[in-house]
Formats: structure tokens, sequence, C-alpha cells
């Protein structure tokens, strides 16, 4: 027993009194016009994050030194656990995850605190409104949530943590998705301050829009993370499955991605401002949602780890709260930012408008689809779950039409496009896609319509983006020089643009690739067994017993054989018993290649009965994460820094 | 294109805008009547008239039922009062036992329960919260707030 853990607890309610006065003392200053008022601000959001990351360093501490007289270290993690998961362990539960949380509000705040090119009196108000989110929280924390309880007496070793989640990729999933959530918290921040102050201009857009870029991308590769652990830990083969604490984080997500395309239009033509202010409350209500739904116990989920219904409801009231107050903010002070609108009909615009609204409206297709059973529940009690069809019959098809607008939009000019243009540029894209479909038809197998139009919409994505890269370097009538010069002064931004928008182009491949042409095989086999699955041949070689660092283990040794019948190469599944969590789990074999992945999982069995193996193809599954990781790329590329201020332009 | 007067772009602002959502509504009203998977226990089984619906049937693995012949299984589920026989071909989940919460989905053929899905969850002292509900209405429930 020491008393680190109670510094640790002191210092974060320190940090609640820090955040009290960074709420309100900048924003006095704002009000007041007193810039040395506003200037605490600065001061205030860096002592916060340094009593946060203080109070962060010595809950992962205890987890190191596996401080089991801290209840929270005693109930998530174990003295054998791998030192990497000890660390992961902190976040892995409700309490720790809280405190990363506001980990990392800190640290947005801060970057907003110490920035040189945000405008004096926006900043100060920007840093209150951070100041305020992180005191509701850190109330939230103290009151309900302390992760630096103690337990007496302390056990002698710990219950140890779910080794489903002993995973890589699920240890950076939380960090990577709150950097988005929580990213999310600058640009409702900024949407506060504009309703403040009654006027949201360039200048706003182009300093807001940095936070909500990192945001997007960050969340784009935490979802990403997700997925990816769900295909290759569950051992169910599937990437996403329309589960609704997947929704929850696909909710924001869409709305972030309205809003990073809507924030252009404020910068580049001073108009949409009123809708993007609402767009950036709402992203941030959804992320909030988002990151307590999993929590709150009130939806089934196949993720739901450690679920705490009486927590949920506080939760709720908190939720509904910080959602209603900026909303009736809004309704207020909305129309103040009003502007008119003068693009003609055939513009940027418009394909920006229709961007942002099919990503609306699909995503309240999926919060009806994840919240239509809670609701039909409380209406009649009839229970009942909404999967993947409900999705792939509306979410898909919106998503289908906005394909078609994201290739036209880039070609398209602000304001007022030339028709003909417009379509001379769009005519590559379209022999592109004409020549897709036709191959397509001659060499894919099974011919299906939804797939062929999968594909077809794909590659006019790729054809719009070829187009746009190609006009900007001066099309085939220049020089080659002058090619490269044209090229290299494309704004980094833009290629950002380009680079995103192909991945989406990539994603839809892989997606396309891995639910329309994978094959399935379930047999019950014994060693020397050769069974195939789509085009790649598997033989079952051998299944023993083997015995890991913290688990004991069934092992199939599989080999992966050519058309001919030779080893290409071997792989293991195994079925793995954790005894100190009592818990069994399926580690699936995976060959990943950039053509396609093999796949295969040990089901029950022994070796007087068989052994039950499903073994996959799933051909382009990796380029869903690779477009993925591409589209975050193309996020951070895109950010445009705003030129910095003068000290005394600022005031 | 020629230029619009105000009232025209906003005539067509809200047109388009109005497609769409009615696109979606139709879209989404159209989806959920069809695609909704509703959830019974074994009880409302017996009770319900069900043509061939797809549904979702959940409760509590029966001890000593689960008969596993190649990549058949066949096994009970029970909400303590009644009992539904599964059959289904495929991978079981790693977390399947004998006493365990599962969800099963498929067709229910009057006799046997027809699944092409079984879940049950990550966590092993975590019930489906459907199941728990079955539990519970059948007043069989042992876990937290039983009694109430």
């Amino acid at each position: 027993m020491n008393g680190l853990a109670e510094i640790g607890h002191f210092t974060l309610a320190l940090s609640a009194g820090t955040a009290f006065l960074m709420a309100s003392i900048p924003m006095l200053g704002a009000t007041l016009d007193d810039t040395r008022l506003m200037k605490t601000g600065r001061m205030a959001a860096l002592v916060l994050l340094g009593q946060i990351l203080m109070s962060f360093g010595l809950l992962t501490a205890a987890f190191l030194r596996s401080d089991f007289s801290v209840k929270l270290v005693a109930s998530h993690s174990h003295s054998l656990k791998p030192v990497l998961y000890k660390i992961a362990g902190v976040w892995g539960n409700h309490e720790g995850s809280l405190l990363l949380w506001v980990l990392i509000l800190a640290i947005f705040s801060s970057m907003v605190a110490i920035s040189r090119r945000i405008e004096i009196k926006r900043q100060a108000r920007v840093v209150s409104i951070q100041g305020m989110i992180a005191f509701t929280f850190l109330l939230f924390m103290l009151m309900t949530s302390n992760p630096f309880l103690r337990l007496e007496p302390a056990p002698l070793d710990g219950n140890g943590l779910n080794p489903l989640l002993q995973d890589p990729g699920l240890a950076f999933h939380p960090p990577m998705l709150y950097l988005g959530y929580v990213g999310l918290s600058v640009a409702f921040s900024f949407a506060i301050a504009a309703l403040i102050e009654g006027k949201a201009d360039k200048d706003w857009a182009r300093q807001a829009r940095p936070f909500i870029l990192i945001a997007w991308s960050a969340l784009t590769l935490g979802i990403a993370l997700g997925s990816w652990w769900a295909y290759y830990e569950l051992g169910w083969g599937g990437w996403w499955f329309w589960d609704p604490v997947e929704n929850a984080s696909l909710l924001p997500w869409l709305i972030a991605t309205a809003l990073i395309h809507s924030v252009i239009v404020v910068e580049k033509r001073n108009t949409f401002k009123t809708w993007t202010v609402l767009l950036a409350i709402l992203g941030f209500a959804l992320s909030l949602l988002g990151t307590f739904i999993v929590r709150s116990g009130l939806l089934t989920s196949v993720h739901a780890f450690a679920t705490d219904p009486a927590r949920g409801m506080v939760i709720l009231v908190m939720l509904m709260a910080s959602i209603g107050g900026p909303l009736l903010l809004f309704a207020l002070r909305g129309d103040r930012l009003a502007s008119r609108d003068t693009s003609a009909l055939l513009s940027r615009e418009t394909a920006l408008v229709a961007n942002n609204l099919l990503l609306v409206v699909a995503t309240a297709t999926v919060l009806i689809g994840t919240l239509y059973p809670l609701g039909l529940e409380a209406w009649n009690g009839a229970r009942i779950s909404v999967g993947p069809p409900f999705y792939n019959a509306t979410f898909a098809p919106l998503m289908g039409l906005m394909v078609i607008f994201m290739a036209t939009g880039p070609l398209m000019a602000w304001q007022r496009a030339d028709s003909r243009l417009l379509l001379r540029r769009l005519m590559p894209p379209l022999l592109l896609v004409v020549a897709g479909i036709g191959l397509s038809i001659l060499l894919l197998e099974p011919h299906n319509v939804t797939a062929i139009a999968t594909i077809g919409l794909a590659i006019w994505l790729i054809g719009g983006v070829v187009t746009d890269i190609a006009v900007t370097a001066g099309g085939l009538r220049a020089g080659q020089t002058d090619i490269l010069r044209r090229l290299g002064g494309m704004p980094i931004s833009r290629w950002g643009v380009n680079i995103a928008h192909l991945g989406v182009a990539v994603f839809i491949l892989g997606a396309a690739g891995s639910s329309f042409f994978q094959s399935e095989t379930i047999e019950r086999v014994f060693p020397g067994d050769v069974l195939r699955a789509g085009s790649k041949i598997y033989r079952l070689e051998d299944v023993k017993p083997v015995t890991g660092p913290n688990y004991t283990s069934t092992a199939a040794e599989l080999s992966l054989l050519s058309d001919q019948g030779e080893i290409i190469d071997t792989m293991v599944s195994e079925i793995r018993f954790y005894p100190v969590a009592g818990t069994t789990t399926t580690e699936a074999a995976i060959r990943p290649r950039i053509d396609g992945d093999a796949y295969a999982v040990l089901g029950d069995g022994d070796a007087e009965r068989g052994y039950t193996l499903r073994l996959y193809n799933k051909p382009l599954v990796s380029w869903i994460w690779f477009g993925a990781a591409l589209m975050a790329l193309g996020g951070i590329f895109a950010i445009n820094r705003p030129p910095p201020l003068e000290d005394e332009a600022k005031q | 294109m020629a230029d619009l007067s105000p009232k025209m772009r906003r005539g067509l602002g809200i047109t388009a805008v109005g497609a769409v959502l009615a696109l979606a509504a139709a879209l989404v009203l159209v989806a959920l009547e069809d695609t909704v998977v509703y959830f019974y226990g074994p009880t409302d089984l017996k009770s319900k008239p069900l043509d061939d619906r797809r549904i979702r049937v959940g409760g509590l693995v029966v001890e000593g039922s689960v008969d596993i012949d190649g990549i058949d299984a066949r096994f009970d589920v029970s909400d303590g009062k009644n009992d539904v026989t599964i059959m289904y071909r495929g991978l079981l989940p790693d977390l399947f036992r004998e006493g365990q919460g599962i969800i099963a989905e498929g067709v229910f053929n009057g006799q046997n329960f027809m699944a092409d899905t079984v879940l049950a969850k990550h966590d092993e002292t975590y019930m489906p919260k459907e199941v728990a509900e079955t539990l519970k209405e059948q007043g069989v429930w042992q876990g937290e707030g039983a009694g109430n």
C-alpha cells in the first residue's frame, strides 16, 4: 500500500477545479473584452492537461506494477499479462476509458489554447466550452466512476482481462476511436462559440477545419481497427456486423464526413454556415452517444463486455442535457448565421449539398435501425433485431447514390460549372465504367447485378479521381515537364481529397469482393483430408495440443495447396483456453494477401470423430482496411493550416 | 444552365430534399417490414402462430441435450417452462456450452427450430439481454434483480 492512487485521485479532483476556472474565466474575458482574462485560458488548459496526465500516469503505473490494492487493477489486470495489455487494461474498462476520454479532451483543448492561429476572442470561448465539457465529465467521474478506489484487503492476483481483448488491434482501437470522438468536441466548441459570437465566417472555418479533419481521420482509423479486430479475432469471417456498438461509432463518422465537406463551403463560399454549425453539434452529440451507448447496457450487442445499466441512465440524462442545451442555443441564435447562397444549380455547391443530404439521411437510417428495437420494445414489448438485410436495403443504396456525386463534385467549379466542360471531364470515368462493367460480366462469377453495380461505382469514383489529377496536370496536351510542374503545384489539400476519395473506391472494391465473391465451406474432417473453398485448397495436416504463455490450446495445422497439390503455405488455427479468465477463444488462421485472404477456423471435435473446419476464400478483403487507411491519410493531407495571426492583429 | 429565380431555386431545393427524404422513408419502411427479425422464447413459440418468417429464439441450453454429429448439432433450449429443439448445421460459437444462454436465428417449422446462426456472447458472465428477460418472464431468473 502506498499513496500513489490517492495522489492520482487528488490530482483528478484538482483538475475538476481547474476545468471550472477554464470554463468560466476566459468566457468572462470574452464577454468583458478583457484580454488578460481571455489569456488565462491558455494556462488553464495546460494545467488541466498536466493534472490529468498525472492521474492517467499514476493509474497506468498501478496497472504496470500490478497494484491489486487498486480495485480497477484487481478487476481488470493480472500479474501474468504481457506489458502491452497491462497498459491497454487502463482503458479496457469504464473508469479508465473515461479517464482516457478526458485526457484526450485536455490534449485537444491545449492544442486550441496554444494555437497562434485562432482569433483571441474565439479562442477564449472555444477553450471555455472545452472546459465546460471537461468539468462535466470530471465531475461525473469523481462522483460515480473513481478509477482509484482501493480494495481492502488487496487480492493476491487480478481477475485478468478478457483474452479476446488481449490483442494489438483492440489495444489501440479505443484510443484511436476516442481521438476521433473527442476531436469532434473541438468542432462542437467552435460551433457554440460561433453561436455566441453570432458569426461564422471564412476564418472561423479555416481555424476549425484542421481539428475536424484530425478527428475524422482518427475516427476513420479507429473504426477500421475495430473492424479489422472483429475480422481476425472473432473468427466469424465477417468485418462488419451492423451491431449497435459498431453503428454507434459509424453515426458520428457519417456526420463528421458531412461536416468536413460542409465546412469547406463555409471557407470557400461563406455560406452553409447554419447547417455546418448544426452538423458540428450533432456530430459531437452522436460521439457522446457512441462513447456511452457501449456501456449503458441499453442495447443488446455482441460487443457488450461490461455493462452497467444503472450508470447508463445517469449517462443518458447527462447526454440529454449536453445535447439539449446546445440545440436550444442553436434554435435561438442559429438564424443569425444565415446566409444567401447565390450559386447556380450546376456547381460544386450543389454536389456538396447532395453529399450532405445523403450522408445525413443515411445517418438517420442507421439511427432508426439501431434504436427501433428499443422503441418497439417500449411500445408493445416485442423484441426484435435489425440486422444486415435492413442496412443493405436502406444504407447501401443511399451511399451508392452519394458515390455518384463524389466523383463529379471535385470536377465541378464553385458557383457555376460549365456543363459542356463537365460533360467532357466525365467522359473518361464513364468510359471506364462501361469497360469495367463489361469486363466484370465477362470475367467474374457469379453474375450478380448488385455486385457489378457496386464495382461500377468504385470504377466511376476512381475515374473521377484520375480525371481530377489529369485536369490539374493539364491533360494530354501538356508536355512532360509541364505535367510534373503542374502536379507539383497541386495543393497538398487537393491531393488529400483525391487520396481520400480513392480510399473510398478501394474500400468499396474490398467490400464487394469479400461479400459477393467469398466462398465458405464447413466440413467435419480428419488429418490428411483436402477441402476446397472457392479458389483456395486446404489440407488438414495435424491437430495437437500446444501450451502458450497464459493459455493452453488445441492447434490445427493446415496447408494451403496449389491446384497441382503443392504446398504454398502452412497456417495454424487454434482454440485457446485461458485458465485465469476461464475463457475459450478461437484464433483463426489467416493468410492475408493483396488479392484475397485464406481464412480457416478450427471448430469442435476430437481424434475419433474428426474436427469441424470452417474454410473461406475472401477475395480483396484487406482492401477494406487499406481503403480506410487511405481515407484517413487523405484527411490528414487535406489539413490546411490557417495563417498565423500577429498578436496585435488578434486583438 | 439558365439562371433560376430565387423562388424557383427554393422550390427545386425543397423538391430535391423532399425526394431524398421520401426515398429514404420508403426504403426504411419497406426494409423494416421485410427484414426485422423478431425474438421469441420457447414458451412464445408454443402459442404464437408463425409462418416461415425468420425469427430468433433464445434461452438456456438444456444440460445433456446437446447431440453433435459431424457438423450437425441438435440441442434443446429452455426458458424454464418450455423447451424447443434447435437443429443447426455449422460451427458452434466458442462460448456454446450446456447451461449457457444462447440465441439462435432461423425458421420454426412447428416442430423444431432450424437455425442457420447461433450466437453466444463474448463474456462468460454475460447473459443475452433477451434471454435474461425471457427467464424473468417465466419466473426462473436467478441473477441480479431476481425476486422483483
